[in-house]
C-alpha cells in the first residue's frame, strides 16, 4: 500500500473528498455539513485509517496549500470594485476595525486565561480571527505554537462561516456593509468566502475586513500581549 | 478564461513585490497582503485593466476555503494538546468569535450613522 502515499494521489483525494463534500452540503441544505470541515474530518480519517502522517499528506497537500497566498493576492479585485463605496466611509470602517481587532485578541487572551489554558495555547489563540499567513507569523513572534494556530485560525474561520450571519441577525447588525466587515474581520478568508456566496458586496467589505484586521494584528498583538503581562 | 499567462503573470507579479518588500523591510506583514494590496491600486492606477485579472481573481476567490484544508488537515497533529485544553480553547474561540463579529458590525453601524452618511 505505499501507494497511498503518493502526492500526486493525496491531491487528487482532497479535491475529490471536496467536490462530494460540496455536493452533500447542496443536497441535504445542512449547515454543520460544512464541506471544509466535512473535507478535513474525512481526509484525517483516512489518513488515520490507512496509516499516513501529516508529513507524508503535506507532500501533497503543500501544492494546495500553495495557493493560498495568490487567493489573497486575488482579493484585491472585488476591493478595488468596491473602492468609490469605501472611500465615503473611511472613519467608520476604520473605527470599527480597530474595535474589532482589540475585541478580537483581547476576549480571546482573557476568557482562554480564565478558563484555565496554558500559556503557550494562549498565545497560540491571540490572533484567531485573522488570515493563516498572518496568524502563524504573530504567533511565531510572540512565543506561541503557529500550527496549534493554523488549526485554531481555521476553526475560527469555519464558526464565522457557519454561524456568522445568524450571529449578526440576532445581534442586530443589519447593514450589508456592517455584515460583510463583520464576516471578514472575524472570521478572515473562510468568512469572506460565506460572505462572497451571498453577494459580492458582502465579498467586498468581508475582503476590506480581512485585510485591515490583518494589518491592525499584526501590528498591535505583540504590544497588546506585553501590556497584558501573562 | 483568457490569457491565463498575463494573469499568472500580474497576480504573482503583486505577490512577489510583497516578497520584496518583505525581505527589504523585515514587515511582520505578510507578503500576500502586501500584494493584495498592490493589486488594487495598480487597478485603482489604471496600470493594470479590471480584464486582465477578472477570471483568475474569481477561480481563486471563489475556492479560496478548499486552500484551507491542508493546515485544516494539520489539526492531527494537535490532538492531545487540544483535548486537555478543549474547554479552553472552544470556549474562547467561539465567545471571542460572536463578540468580534457583533462588536465590529455595531461601531460601524453607529458611526455610519452619526457621520451622516447612511444614505444606500
Amino acid at each position: 500500500m505505499e501507494f497511498l502515499k503518493n502526492e500526486l494521489f493525496l491531491i487528487a483525494i482532497t479535491f475529490g473528498v471536496y467536490h462530494l463534500s460540496k455536493l452533500l452540503q447542496k443536497k441535504t441544505g445542512w449547515i454543520l455539513l460544512n464541506p471544509i470541515l466535512l473535507s478535513i474530518a474525512v481526509i484525517i480519517l483516512f489518513l488515520k485509517i490507512v496509516g499516513i502522517d501529516y508529513e507524508t499528506y503535506q507532500e501533497g497537500g503543500k501544492y494546495i496549500e500553495f495557493w493560498l497566498k495568490p487567493a489573497v493576492v486575488a482579493l484585491g479585485v472585488p476591493l478595488y470594485t468596491q473602492l468609490q463605496a469605501i472611500k465615503k466611509q473611511v472613519f467608520p470602517i476604520l473605527l470599527s476595525q480597530i474595535a474589532g481587532c482589540i475585541t478580537g485578541i483581547l476576549s480571546v487572551v482573557l476568557i482562554a486565561k480564565a478558563l484555565g489554558a496554558s500559556k503557550e495555547v494562549i498565545l497560540s489563540l491571540a490572533s484567531k480571527s485573522v488570515t493563516t499567513p498572518i496568524a502563524m507569523e504573530t504567533t511565531r513572534v510572540i512565543g506561541g505554537i503557529p500550527a496549534l494556530t493554523a488549526a485554531v485560525v481555521v476553526c475560527t474561520g469555519l464558526l464565522g462561516a457557519i454561524i456568522g450571519f445568524q450571529v449578526l441577525r440576532l445581534g442586530k447588525v443589519k447593514s450589508p456593509i456592517a455584515q460583510g466587515l463583520s464576516m471578514g474581520t472575524a472570521s478572515h478568508a473562510v468568512g469572506t468566502s460565506a460572505a462572497m456566496e451571498v453577494g459580492n458586496k458582502y465579498g467586498a467589505y468581508a475582503s476590506l475586513g480581512l485585510t485591515v484586521n490583518g494589518i491592525l494584528t499584526a501590528a498591535i498583538t505583540p504590544y497588546l500581549i506585553e501590556l497584558l503581562n501573562l | 478564461m483568457k490569457n491565463m499567462i498575463l494573469q499568472c503573470a500580474i497576480i504573482f507579479g503583486c505577490l512577489s513585490f510583497g516578497e520584496l518588500l518583505v525581505y527589504l523591510t523585515g514587515t511582520k506583514l505578510p507578503s500576500s497582503i502586501i500584494g493584495m494590496l498592490t493589486l488594487t491600486l495598480l487597478l485603482q492606477l489604471g496600470f493594470v485593466k479590471l480584464d486582465w485579472v477578472k477570471g483568475i481573481a474569481e477561480f481563486l476567490s471563489f475556492n479560496l476555503a478548499f486552500f484551507f484544508i491542508p493546515p485544516g488537515v494539520g489539526l492531527m497533529l494537535y490532538f492531545d494538546l487540544i483535548k486537555a485544553q478543549f474547554i479552553p480553547i472552544i470556549g474562547a474561540t467561539i465567545l471571542s468569535t460572536i463578540l468580534v463579529l457583533v462588536v465590529t458590525g455595531w461601531v460601524h453601524q453607529l458611526t455610519r450613522k452619526n457621520n451622516g452618511v447612511s444614505k444606500k
